[in-house]
């Protein structure tokens, strides 16, 4: 993600940390390089964030509105980033690959799973994790099955650039600009559309919605068509970034159920508050001590919130906001 | 002189901006009858729940037997010995009646004990029928029954019972009458409630709520004829 | 609690000798022992759920942490018989900790689920990452993703070198299932047993009774553990190596996928289902038509479709209805209770 551009460093002077210090001016330099620093780490702990609302938007829909967790979701993703290298193979433009291909057809998918399976589970709550995760297992064996078991992958199609003599990936931020756009996209749908009222009216009270007209049943369907399209998306988007197998859906699971339980039962301020706090966390001990401790200070800031605010997040803190 | 089995100082549960209970200075003594009334939302059952710990209120104490039981959990409370019944019915579904008075007597006997009590409050309460029916088979009348039994096979010195006649046909209600007056000939018993007509027939001092304070507590007769309780009721004044 | 705790035990005892000489001439030792081991692991995770109510996501994490706790204490002492006393004892405290954790911070059902995949997640994550040599306890590497091998195995206590493996290892691990299998028959017959089916079936009205329900989760949650750490022992024991996919989400899945297609709320059930998916994957490993993980995952599904209550009570129906009394089945609202807590 970050890399130190290539300069000479015969006479490098080092800060404490390897931070390279210029030789100009020290004073000039030394606040130079710390707003350089300062601009990379800021950048990094967004990315972050942005990521893990990427990865759990999909999933916040489908838990947030229908109650439903969805354990394939992480599949769902691995399955938009195959659909996306499947695409960019027949030569459609990556991006369009991305954006518009791999959510339509994972939204698909996400259709056929719920007219299928969810749809005979509604108010079962363990029983949809239970049948998710059976799903989950068929389709990491239908993709080893078509795809095979080798990582596949399609290079960043944004170049980096540098920031004083950091290297920054330019995809870090198309990544921070499609989690900003899809959040706004979401409030702007669910504020402010009739759609969003009537979905937000029946996951409220299914029956009144009935009884005023709105068939839940296609307001059910169109909303996991929508939470499945969002994992689709995200895991397209991703994609570019490691190698593809068929069980990469099990790195984003985890993230994404513990995110999304954690944020609580507000949509977007829960999903915002859990990604925040949990991207900030991962960060700071990613560049304190190692990637490997960053991970594993997420999971343990996971545990933590859970035994303070049993109901979430948005259970204690900005309750009733959307 | 009687002792004092139940008493609190200045309660009050406050959620958000809501005041559920103002204040609240109440004292029951053994053996003594009380009955909870007012109209919803009058603060009856927030009330109860601070007083079985089922909340932890946010100013005031309750003291049980002189003990400072504020904040208890209910278990901590209900390990005292004291009995409590929830508005809506919590027994365990898939386990017969039998084996749910059991659980309740295992508590303070030993196995074979709770054997033996559990058999005595079955026949007292005419359970003897359903003995081993599940409870999630049984109607509501007589998931309530149980639940009493239940309480009962505890021996408690304090009974709360919340509701306890809702949803009761007018036999059902009879039988719970006479379980009742059993109960307080060993123990003090608080019920809350809304029927007026069961009230009237078990009643000797009842205390009035509206808006989370305690309006009158008088004898049942004098509360029901007092005007300002009517008007509550009635919804004349605001 | 019809059958009196005296037959139930001798059938017990009857069964299982007769499963424990015929089996081996269909199925090789070698399989079996995996297998039982299995059904151990399933037992463990059935008694909590199915009869106590608790939906753990991260069995996976006491298995392992049975296994490595075997290995590390095995290369340092040398000996097996300490290693497995650690070997139970390890999750047990560690459960005991993290269940007080959770159930005196009344966490319920989803809630507890992600607290426990979390905890199997950080294990793994962690065991994973510790390939170089500066990750030693005692004289043993943990050795990152490559896993520990090369540990002292099972011993005739007091004498390292008379080994148990092979055909005794076998009946050795039969034995030990068949006396955990009698232990949990005859908890959950005590009062202990009762009063957490009670707390399964309405937590509220047992404390309402004035039932330490934190507590008793708690020590319910740790015998489970300790449980599942003895499997852990025993496997590692087994294969002669431990590796962090012990820990992992997958093997936590698959402990769940055995209770569901065995049937929850029994003791039969988790064990059969485990010993019979095991065998299943083993025979379609041999295939490569099916990919293996479409064909587990599809059992699964199908099961919470259309067999919710799992193998063991379909079959259990099927019995009485052909033959049996007419009796009251309390066990469907039984299931679903279990399941959703």
């Amino acid at each position: 993600m970050t890399t130190r551009s290539t300069k000479s460093k015969s006479n490098r002077v080092f800060l404490p940390g390897g931070v390279p210090l210029a030789p100009r001016h020290p004073f000039y330099s030394f606040k130079q390089v710390s707003m350089d620093l300062s601009f990379v780490i800021a950048v990094e702990v967004l990315y972050a964030v942005a990521s893990l609302v990427l990865i759990s938007a999909g999933l916040a829909v489908v838990f947030g509105m229908m109650k439903v967790i969805n354990l394939a979701h992480g599949e769902f993703m691995m399955l938009g980033g195959y659909t996306t290298i499947t695409a960019v193979g027949l030569g459609v433009n990556v991006f369009i690959a991305m954006l518009v291909i791999a959510p339509l057809v994972v939204g698909l998918i996400g259709l056929i799973v719920e007219r299928l399976v969810i749809r005979h589970l509604y108010g079962r709550l363990v029983d949809t994790m239970l049948a998710t995760w059976g799903l989950s297992l068929v389709f990491i064996g239908l993709a080893t099955m078509i795809f095979g078991n080798t990582t596949t992958g399609i290079s960043t199609p944004i170049p980096g650039f540098a920031v004083g003599d950091y290297q920054i990936s330019g995809y870090n931020f198309f990544i921070i600009v499609v989690a900003a756009v899809l959040v706004i996209a979401m409030l702007a749908v669910l504020r402010g559309t009739r759609a969003g009222l009537i979905a937000r009216g029946t996951m409220q009270r299914a029956d009144m919605a009935a009884a005023l007209g709105y068939s839940p049943d296609r307001i059910y369907m169109a909303t996991f068509f929508c939470g499945s399209a969002l994992s689709g998306l995200a895991g397209a988007v991703l994609a570019p970034l490691v190698g593809l197998v068929p069980t990469s859906g099990g790195a984003y699971i985890a993230k994404a159920f513990i995110t999304v339980i954690a944020g609580g039962p507000s949509l977007i301020a829960g999903l915002l508050s859990s990604a925040t706090s949990f991207g900030v966390v991962n960060q700071v001990f990613t560049f304190a001590i190692s990637p490997v401790i960053g991970e594993v200070a997420l999971l343990v800031a996971a545990v933590v919130l859970l035994r303070l605010m049993p109901q979430g997040i948005t259970g204690r803190f900005f309750k009733g906001k959307l | 002189m009687a002792e004092t089995v139940l008493e609190t100082h200045g309660l009050t549960m406050r959620f958000g901006g809501v005041t559920a209970s103002d204040n609240v200075n109440f004292s029951l003594k053994a053996r003594e009858l009380r009955c909870l009334i007012g109209p919803n939302g009058a603060g009856k059952s927030t009330f109860f729940k601070c007083v079985t710990g089922l909340l932890t209120p946010t100013e005031g104490q309750v003291f049980m037997r002189g003990q400072d039981v504020t904040g208890w959990q209910p278990h901590q409370i209900a390990s005292l010995g004291v009995g409590i019944k929830t508005q809506t019915p919590n027994v365990m579904d898939a386990l017969n009646v039998h084996e749910n008075i059991w659980l309740s007597a295992r508590r303070f006997h030993d196995s074979a004990e709770a054997k033996a009590r559990t058999d005595t409050i079955i026949d007292r309460l005419a359970l003897g029928a359903i003995a081993r029916t599940e409870l999630g088979q049984l109607a509501h009348g007589e998931r309530q029954r149980v639940e009493l039994g239940l309480v009962a096979v505890a021996d408690p010195w304090l009974v709360l019972l919340d509701e306890p006649a809702a949803g009761m046909s007018a036999q059902d209600v009879d039988r719970m009458t006479e379980i009742i007056h059993e109960l307080t000939r060993s123990a003090a018993v608080v019920i809350v409630e809304h029927d007026m007509q069961f009230i009237r027939s078990i009643a000797e001092t009842v205390t009035v709520f509206h808006q989370g304070a305690v309006l009158m507590e008088d004898h049942v007769d004098r509360v029901m004829s007092d005007p300002t309780v009517r008007a509550v009721y009635l919804g004349k004044k605001a | 609690m019809e059958r009196s705790l005296g037959r139930e035990i001798i059938a017990t005892l009857i069964v299982s000798a007769l499963l424990i000489w015929l089996l081996p001439m269909v199925i090789a030792t070698y399989t079996l022992t995996v297998l039982v081991i299995y059904g151990m692991l399933g037992l463990s995770l059935g008694l909590i759920w199915g009869f106590g109510g608790i939906l753990c996501f991260g069995q996976a994490a006491f298995f392992g942490l049975g296994a490595y706790t075997y290995a590390i204490a095995a290369i340092n002492f040398g000996e097996s018989t300490v290693p497995m006393l650690l070997a139970v004892l390890v999750p047990l405290i560690f459960a005991a900790v993290l269940g007080a954790l959770m159930f005196y911070g009344r966490l319920t059902d989803v809630y507890l689920g992600v607290i426990t995949l979390v905890v199997t997640l950080i294990l793994f994550k962690f065991v994973n990452s510790t390939a170089g040599p500066q990750y030693v306890i005692g004289n043993a590497r943990l050795g990152g993703y490559n896993g520990i091998p090369g540990f002292q195995t099972l011993n005739v206590p007091g004498n390292p070198d008379a080994y148990i493996w092979g055909d005794p290892y076998f009946y050795f691990c039969a034995v030990a299932l068949v006396i955990v299998f009698l232990l949990v028959t005859w908890l959950l017959r005590s009062s202990f047993g009762r009063v957490a089916i009670g707390i399964r079936e309405n937590e509220t009205r047992m404390a309402l009774m004035g039932y330490d329900v934190a507590a008793r989760k708690t020590v319910l949650f740790a015998t489970g553990a300790a449980i599942a750490g003895l499997a852990g022992a025993l496997f590692a024991n087994w294969g002669e190596i431990v590796t962090p996919g012990l820990f992992s989400l997958g093997q936590s899945a698959e402990i769940i996928i055995w209770c569901i297609v065995g049937g929850l709320g029994t003791r039969l059930g988790p064990v059969l289902g485990a010993a019979g998916l095991a065998y299943l994957k083993f025979v379609l490993g041999q295939q490569s038509l099916i990919d293996n993980t479409l064909i587990t995952g599809l059992i699964l599904v199908l099961f919470v479709l259309f067999l919710p209550k799992g193998l063991v009570p379909a079959v259990s129906a099927l019995w009485k209805a052909s033959f049996g009394r007419a009796r009251r089945r309390p066990l469907a609202r039984q299931r679903r209770k279990a399941r959703h807590g």
